[in-house]
């Protein structure tokens, strides 16, 4: 049988059990609603201007860069599975994967583009 | 019908539905999260097809990382993406015409694909898909070169990525 | 084989021969019962969540020199019920603009993202969810779920705070994941395997903290980090953004980001003890029982909770930037030069006796760690002298 659908009932138990406690949350609290009550929270202060704050540039380029070492990962865990088993040279073609990543982040590095401006 | 295809129907089903949301959905949040249900769709079909290192690399890479980046870049734009113009322009027709003969040629290639009907060899128990992955991916006489490519492929991504955003300064 | 050695197995027997007894469809009344089963364990974990509440509560009084609740109950013992049942009969609020649907997935979406991350956890040899052979990758998988639970609430909210400290959170998730991959890739260097009690199993001679305890600080850093907590809470800081992302989420919906980081923490402390202490493994009492090997292993995942709470109340928040820069600069490159320094080192000492790997693998380690400090102490001597000009002679005779 495949174990996945063990994962499955994981995930089924681990959403209703969540979903349980919030509708008990919402049978037993009160409701009543008012604009101010449900106006956005600033420390009190009236919201001023739109919700949504530009952000800045920095948050993709980490985002890209997090994504090419995320994929790098993924490729170093069969061979890190392997290694034992394999002699040197398997070693040799994992130092080699990795060095041309780290280039990369270097590269990334003097650029400025890892400095938070 | 097999307890098995019932949920592969189902998981089929609801990855479509979601892929329809994410072309026809207005707020650029909402079609970021539908591709996420997609996606997450896709790996439960490997997951299903007993490919389970694949199915956690999907949800690894795809929802973890670049649904993440496309939320980031969607956060980037300055325009309010609650509302937006018209979904299509006026060659919306060519692109129909290509998707439909895309799927067209797709279906006719698999037809004549004689395995189409062929039942999958049961997978040997013991099978351990990983340490065969590890295996091909450093035996000389298979996939290195690709293994050490791929490499570099990231690096030039990376590279890229930083070059574009630098020039934007 | 009895109850006392596979108490699982034999209770799942037990409740399939009635079930089938009934006229049952194997299948099926197998899934059921394993539904069963994951219906107990997410029980008793969340009954362990509201005491993790008043362990949480009772740990950082005295950390900070009080005495913490004492009223409700012996010790305070009930006052987390007090808690929940207040919870339960707050209002819930839904802030004006919110996006209903995203806004009240997102807390599901952060629980579940840390229960299931139990299906792969072995609490004893024979007690597990399933013995998945891409576990490690599995406990990644999970936190991109929460990950995108923390975004889906901040931008659902409607709430400049919650965005800003979802967004924050989530650049330091992703930031703090590529040292956490690479500190995973070492226990499966050892053991030669993706799956977590074949990685328990692998430390029988040797806990993976003495061969690798670069790798077991660099961890538990990535993993503090992954949980937002002290000095990594700049998503939350509540002098500038509230709540970070939240901020505007009430009642039961508050209680499940709240439960659902508590229980993160011990999680991932338990975690952390298969990973580099042996998991259930004590000096061979696991083999005794499976019960005895559920309390060491919850022992560990505790004092692994512990000491990320020892963290948490102990240092202070660091600014976003010098939060990237720490780990881009340094935890990233460190962790990928230990990484290959601990396969090199592994395919050098291949075939010596254990004391001679033990012995290089820790000195290897130590020498690495020490190596990266120094350039760092050089590094932020030179940036200080820049800042404050070089230090005077006259000083420095004190």
């Amino acid at each position: 049988m495949n174990e996945w659908i063990y994962v499955a009932l994981f995930m089924i138990v681990g959403a209703i059990i969540p979903i349980g406690a919030i509708v008990a949350g919402f049978i037993f609290g009160p409701k009543k609603p008012n604009p101010i009550k449900q106006s956005t929270y600033e420390c009190g202060i009236e919201p001023v201007g739109d919700v949504w704050v530009q952000f800045k540039a920095q948050y993709y380029i980490f985002a890209l860069v997090f994504l090419v070492f995320d994929v790098e990962a993924v490729f170093l865990f069969p061979w890190a599975v392997k290694l034992g088993q394999l002699g040197l040279y398997a070693v040799v073609e994992g130092i080699v994967f990795i060095s041309i990543l780290i280039v990369g982040l270097v590269y990334t590095w003097r650029k400025g583009m890892l400095e938070w401006s | 019908m097999t307890p098995e295809k019932i949920i592969f129907l189902i998981v089929a089903g609801a990855t479509l539905a979601s892929g329809l949301m994410v072309v026809t959905t207005r707020n650029l949040i909402h079609a970021a999260l539908w591709l996420v249900a997609t996606l997450f769709g896709v790996a439960a079909v490997f997951a299903i097809l007993n490919a389970g290192f694949i199915a956690v690399v999907q949800i690894v890479v795809y929802v973890g990382a670049i649904a993440i980046l496309f939320i980031f870049a969607v956060m980037l734009t300055r325009k309010d993406m609650r509302d937006s113009g018209p979904q299509h322009n006026k060659n919306w027709w060519a692109g129909a015409l290509l998707a439909v003969m895309t799927f067209g040629g797709l279906v006719f290639l698999v037809q004549s694909w004689a395995s189409l009907s062929k039942a999958a060899a049961d997978i040997p128990s013991g099978f351990d898909a990983v340490s065969q992955l590890g295996n091909q991916l450093t035996s000389p006489n298979a996939y290195v070169l690709p293994f050490e490519v791929a490499s570099v492929l990231l690096l030039a991504a990376m590279v890229g990525a930083v070059y574009v955003a630098f020039n934007r300064k | 084989m009895n109850f006392w050695t596979d108490p699982l197995k034999v209770a799942a027997e037990w409740l399939e021969g009635i079930l089938t007894g009934w006229g049952m469809d194997a299948i099926f009344a197998h899934v059921l019962v394993v539904f069963l089963g994951v219906l107990l364990l997410i029980t008793i974990l969340m009954v362990l969540d509201i005491f993790l509440v008043w362990i949480e509560r009772k740990v950082v009084s005295r950390f900070q020199d009080r005495i913490g609740p004492n009223r409700v109950g012996p010790y305070g013992l009930i006052q987390p019920f007090a808690d929940i049942i207040k919870l339960i009969i707050k209002e819930d609020t839904t802030p004006d603009g919110a996006d209903k649907v995203v806004y009240n997935l997102a807390p599901i979406l952060s629980m579940m993202s840390v229960l299931i991350v139990w299906a792969v956890v072995p609490i004893a040899p024979v007690i597990l969810g399933t013995d998945l052979n891409v576990g490690v990758l599995f406990l990644i998988a999970a936190g991109a779920i929460g990950t995108l639970s923390i975004i889906m609430a901040g931008w659902s909210s409607n709430n400049k705070f919650a965005l800003i400290g979802g967004f924050r959170q989530v650049a330091m998730m992703v930031a703090f994941e590529i040292p956490m991959l690479t500190m995973l890739l070492i226990p499966t260097i050892f053991a030669g395997s993706m799956n977590m009690n074949a990685i328990i199993q692998a430390q029988g001679s040797i806990w993976y903290f003495f061969l690798s305890p670069l790798g077991t600080l660099i961890f538990l850093i990535a993993v503090i980090a992954e949980l937002g907590r002290a000095p990594f809470d700049l998503a939350e800081g509540e002098s500038e953004l509230v709540a970070g992302y939240n901020t505007e989420y009430s009642g039961m919906k508050f209680g499940m980001f709240y439960a659902g980081e508590l229980l993160h923490a011990m999680t991932f402390g338990g975690i952390w003890g298969i990973l580099f202490f042996g998991g259930y493994r004590f000096f061979g009492l696991e083999q005794v029982s499976p019960f005895l090997a559920v309390l060491i292993f919850l022992a560990k995942a505790l004092i692994g909770y512990w000491v990320i709470m020892w963290v948490k109340y102990t240092m202070m928040r660091i600014r976003i930037d010098q939060m990237l820069a720490f780990n881009w600069m340094f935890l990233t490159p460190l962790s990928f030069v230990l990484l290959m320094v601990t396969a090199l080192a592994n395919a050098l000492l291949a075939g010596t006796s254990i004391w001679v790997y033990g012995i290089g693998m820790f000195a290897s380690n130590i020498i690495l760690g020490w190596v990266a400090l120094e350039i760092v102490r050089s590094y932020s001597r030179k940036e200080r002298e820049k800042l404050e000009g070089p230090r005077k002679v006259a000083e420095a005779h004190h």
